[in-house]
């Protein structure tokens, strides 16, 4: 298990190394630069140079390298080129819109999934599971943005129950922040509740299937008694699996969904400080992403190594 | 026995009378479209469905049914080259990482698939459009990307069970190398399988392509793409909602398509594998 | 009969609500397309930065009025000396930072030569390149020396980048703007909202409004359900103009068309292969349907023009008429230019939707009289990156939105690359005329010789749509600068 355990480390540091790599040297060769950008057209050159130096861009490739990332491992990411605000600041003021957002996101799928996949499940083949499999089939068809251009288009502007976009902040009250969520969560949940709830309802059957739940219904169990009391519990491994990755999904995938409802969220973040060329917030927040995701991995393996020894070799 | 074979094909029939239908669509824009796309009547814009243009017009006054079958041919062409890259890099190295399986080469390409799925797709393709610009060809690798790791890991997962079956012991015995093996025994018993993915990703890939369009990284005017109509619409939908909604229907029921043509494919080709998701 | 008696009674209903039951209101909020990067208008370009601080945080000299014309800010009055080389402000007294600071000469000196400095930072840096030194003579008087008499210059300190800042709180302008307005700055919510609060030791005439807040709403059906649902009051650029007339006919609302200083144009890579070539320049400006692409691209809303110039100008020149809508003029001269049928030029898009939309009419426009385009969509740092300084294309469309600004068509190496030697000596002579009728003259010819050498395709004037609650009075119907001056506005009932 140590040595697993450490190759693992190993491997996860090995990770994040190239990954840092990889988006320093992609970020570098991009066309523009931030000091042009913000200076605009009518700004000379000389001028242009002296917010560059100002800004630290005149220093080498190398140096500017290693500077960023000594400083990402003391928690220092860096100040932002536009905004002048330390990119710490602006990710935490931006994970309080995208991490509520994701948290409800997902909440509302599992909400949506869990009935459904388990009715789908204890009736198969019967209406119930052809209506829920239609329905789901049909929600992951759906682009969310799509979805979310129609709620919009109903709710906040014929009806206006909600408003059309934007955040007001938290400092309004929890259910001013939630109002100016829902919409978006719904556009997010509605694929995500889809896929969850196909996973959950194969994974319940798989488990009906396997030996125990079959003696245990050969005792004399109903159908119903057996899923309440073997097959869900044993079917949750997959589908924890899947809501472990919803999660990081929506919480960096919802860029395009943040985009139609003009949240400030993470994702947008990214897109806005990327076409700013405010390079170094794109590359902080997309390490902090990755960082994110490579550690979610980690501890799903180690958890399932420990779990299973069996893993610890090769899969 | 009838009831089985019916059930049997339930989503396949569906499904690849939807795919046929709008692959059909993209081939025939080559030969004929009711009207032109190219000239724009600004006099003519945003007419909602009528006797002419059955679909109605764009704001630019394009036939819009026009504009669908034309821009199917993106639309498809980028998801389903995306998913040929994903296949052409991705199985190769699912089939090595087997055949070395626990090694060090083995080792390396799992945590490069890591590595990719470390990114969140869209953000790839951010990157990749913020260095070359936005464009079809640019969407297309960063779909693609993606793919790579989806094929490298089940081609390695399926493959490696293989490994240990008797056949694989007795080409074996029989001297081949691994990457003869790799080619004329595993290979041909997971075409079921990549096929099956391979049309999952697809209708992933046309999803893909309409949210990179929609957020203008996808295809470029004037080649029309399904998600850059949707994206030209989305300001419109207040004044002219079929702007948005046709466009969105077509996705809809393309991928749609798709995924029950890959459960049917599935049920079709393995009965084993049936379980419908 | 029934409708009419409840509808009256309603009337009257409303009457006793809004009008004398309720003070006017006297907070407002404003709609914005775009989030400013930082408040600093000092050190960045972004109009959005002008748009929350011009007139209300921060002050110059002198200002810009709602009709464009320069005014007394920061100076009370000045004396132009040495033949227009010397300039001698009187300063304003008694007048505070937001933050309790006294304004002096110091900090006129201070902020001038921050600008000009070796390491100024200021995007335009240009407006004080004639400026050899700044002398503070008191307190309150401050003389500003010039290389060459200038003309230009009240008009030059009237920019948003030329407004006076305390050496205290000048490094922190960006995010905690302190300067000498009305309205101080007191909160920001990135990427929703700026709120700021009237400044109640303000030196000249209170404002109505105690509050004011900036909503930015980049999202175009966003901004339509934000405006519709009430959340914003005003939206002095509204950024769709396809959903005007839907406003329009809402009783609540108001739509007004203003002017702009943005030209919005075709521009061509002069020394490119093909468009070196006048006869080519000439054919695309005839291929060119102006009216198809105002309704086209911003739904009607705009004026066509024939050269570098704002209409609402004095000096103003109607020369439409040299680039009609002729293809068969632009196929007969494409042809004598010997690139008939055979021409491929790109076509580079920034993202706003008169340059999306624009393009894509004018890449169709182009076709029909047999040049083909390759359209690419930028963003704007690689549009500065590659159209701007890397002169890498060969047409783009861009609004060039500073007031009065022919002059940069004698600039050297200007992306649009024109050159002309004839064109600098005038804008040269220009820039050291004083006499307003020799002015008036040589605006003419400038605009008459930049038409004639079909330099750039010239497209429309951008209009200032903007959408307010019929309640507000005292907003800008036009925009002779990138502001939203809040000094005179307020409710009516």
């Amino acid at each position: 298990m140590l040595f697993y355990l450490f190759k693992r480390i190993t491997s996860l540091i090995a990770t994040l190394v190239v990954a840092s790599l990889v988006v320093f040297t992609v970020i570098e060769v991009v066309p523009g630069d931030p000091a042009s950008y913000m200076l605009g057209m009518n700004a000379s050159e000389d001028t242009v140079q002296a917010l560059k130096t100002e800004l630290g861009l005149n220093q080498g490739r190398i140096p500017r390298y290693f500077g960023w990332v000594s400083g990402m491992l003391r928690g220092d990411f860096g100040t932002s080129y536009t905004y002048r605000t330390p990119v710490a600041d602006m990710v935490s003021e931006r994970l309080m819109v995208s991490l509520p957002l994701a948290l409800s996101a997902l909440t509302l799928a599992i909400v949506l999934a869990f009935p459904a996949g388990l009715l789908a499940a204890s009736r198969r083949g019967g209406a119930v599971d052809s209506i829920v499999m239609a329905i789901t089939q049909l929600g992951v068809a759906i682009p969310n943005f799509w979805f979310a251009m129609w709620l919009v288009l109903l709710f906040a502007i014929k009806w206006q129950w909600f408003s059309a976009g934007g955040f007001p902040g938290w400092d309004i009250g929890f259910w001013g922040g939630m109002k100016a969520l829902t919409l978006p969560a719904i556009a997010l949940a509605l694929p995500q509740a889809s896929i969850l709830a196909r996973v959950l309802r194969s994974s319940l059957l798989d488990v009906l299937n396997e030996d125990y739940v079959r003696t245990a219904r050969a005792k004399g169990l109903t159908r119903r008694q057996a899923l309440w009391r073997h097959a869900l519990r044993n079917a949750m491994i997959p589908v924890l699996t899947i809501i472990g990755l919803q999660f990081s999904f929506l919480l960096a995938g919802a860029i395009i969904i943040e985009n139609v409802f003009f949240l400030p969220g993470l994702g947008r973040l990214i897109f806005q400080s990327i076409a700013q060329r405010d390079l170094i917030v794109v590359e902080s927040v997309i390490m902090l992403l990755v960082f994110a995701v490579v550690l979610v991995t980690f501890l799903v393996d180690i958890a399932y190594a420990w779990v299973d020894p069996r893993m610890r070799r090769g899969h | 026995m009838a009831s089985t074979t019916r059930k049997r094909f339930r989503n396949l029939v569906p499904g690849a009378f939807l795919v046929v239908l709008f692959f059909g669509a993209a081939i025939v824009s080559f030969f004929y479209t009711p009207f032109d796309v190219e000239t724009l009547n600004i006099k003519q814009r945003m007419l909602t469905p009528n006797a002419v243009n059955w679909l109605g017009t764009d704001h630019f006054g394009r036939d819009i049914l026009s504009m669908l079958m034309v821009g199917a041919r993106t639309s498809l062409a980028v998801a389903f080259i995306a998913v040929g890259i994903g296949l052409l890099f991705g199985v190769p190295l699912g089939l090595m990482a087997a055949s070395y399986r626990g090694g060090w080469i083995d080792e390396f390409i799992m945590r490069g698939n890591d590595l990719v799925f470390a990114f969140p797709a869209l953000v790839i393709a951010i990157m990749i459009t913020a260095v070359f610009g936005p464009g079809a060809v640019n969407a297309i690798i960063a779909i693609g990307i993606f793919n790579i790791p989806v094929f490298a890991r089940l081609t390695r997962g399926a493959s490696l069970s293989l490994w240990n079956r008797e056949f694989i012991m007795a080409a074996r015995v029989a001297g081949k190398n691994s990457a003869r093996i790799s080619i004329e025994h595993i290979l041909p018993n997971i075409t079921n399988l990549l096929i099956v993915q391979g049309t999952i990703q697809f209708s992933l890939g046309i999803l893909a392509e309409a949210g990179l369009s929609y957020v203008g990284l996808g295809a470029q005017p004037p080649t029309p793409s399904w998600g850059r109509m949707l994206a030209d619409s989305q300001t419109l939908t207040t004044i002219a909602p079929h702007l948005a909604l046709f466009p969105g229907m077509v996705i809809v029921l393309t991928v749609l398509g798709l995924n029950l043509l890959g459960d049917g494919l599935r049920d079709w080709l393995d009965p084993r594998l049936r379980r419908e998701r | 009969m029934k409708f009419f008696t409840r509808s009256v009674t309603s009337l009257m209903l409303a009457a006793v609500f809004s009008g004398s039951a309720l003070a006017a209101k006297t907070d407002i909020t404003i709609g914005m397309a775009l989030e400013p990067p930082n408040l600093d208008p000092t050190g960045g370009a972004a109009a959005a930065i002008d748009e929350v601080v011009y007139a209300n945080i921060f002050e110059g000299l002198t200002r810009f009025g709602a009709d464009g014309s320069v005014n007394p800010a920061l100076a009370s009055e000045w004396a132009i000396e040495e033949e227009g080389k010397r300039y001698v402000f009187t300063l304003q007294s008694g007048v505070k930072y937001h933050d309790g600071a006294d304004f002096t000469a110091e900090d006129v000196k201070f902020s001038l030569d921050r600008a000009r400095g070796e390491d100024s930072t200021n995007a335009q840096k240009g407006l004080f390149a004639n400026i050899t030194d700044v002398e503070v003579i008191d307190d309150t008087t401050v003389a500003v020396n010039l290389e060459n008499p200038d003309g230009n210059l009240l008009f030059n300190l009237a920019w948003g980048d030329a407004i006076i800042l305390d050496s205290a709180s000048a490094e922190t302008a960006a995010t905690a703007p302190v300067g000498t307005g009305p309205f101080k700055f007191s909160n920001w919510v990135q990427g929703d909202r700026i709120d700021i609060e009237r400044n109640p030791d303000y030196w000249g005439e209170a404002v109505a409004l105690e509050k004011a807040t900036f909503k930015f709403i980049s999202e175009p059906t966003a901004a339509f359900a934000a405006l519709m649902a009430g959340d914003v009051d005003a939206f002095p650029n509204y950024p769709a103009p396809e959903n005007l007339p839907q406003l329009e006919a809402d009783p609540r609302f108001s739509v007004v068309l203003g002017s702009t200083e943005g030209e919005t144009i075709l521009s061509m890579n002069n020394k490119s292969e093909a468009l070196s070539d006048v006869r080519v320049r000439k054919a695309i400006a005839h291929a060119i349907d102006r009216q198809a692409i105002i309704d086209g691209a911003m739904f009607g809303y705009g004026t066509p023009i024939g050269s570098h110039f704002a209409p609402h100008h004095p000096s103003y020149l109607d020369l439409t008429g040299n680039s009609p809508f002729d293809q068969d003029a632009a196929r007969a001269l494409l042809k004598e230019a010997g690139v008939e049928g055979d021409l491929t030029l790109s076509l580079k898009l920034p993202p706003p939707a008169y340059a999306r939309r624009g393009g894509e009419i004018i890449a169709a426009q182009l076709r029909e009289v047999g040049i083909d385009t390759e359209i690419e969509n930028v963003e704007w740092a690689q549009w500065l990156e590659q159209v701007f300084k890397g002169k890498d294309f060969d047409l783009t469309i861009v609004s060039h939105t500073e007031p009065l600004d022919i002059g940069i068509y004698a600039r050297d190496d200007y992306y649009f690359q024109y050159d002309n030697p004839n064109f600098k000596e005038l804008i040269g002579a220009f820039n050291v005329e004083t006499d307003p009728e020799q002015r008036d003259v040589m605006l003419k010819q400038a605009q008459t010789m930049v038409s004639e050498d079909y330099v750039n395709g010239f497209l429309f004037q951008l209009a200032k749509t903007g959408v307010a609650n019929n309640k507000i009075e005292g907003l800008w119907a036009n925009q002779p600068t990138q502001a939203n001056d809040l000094t005179g506005v307020s409710w009516t009932d």
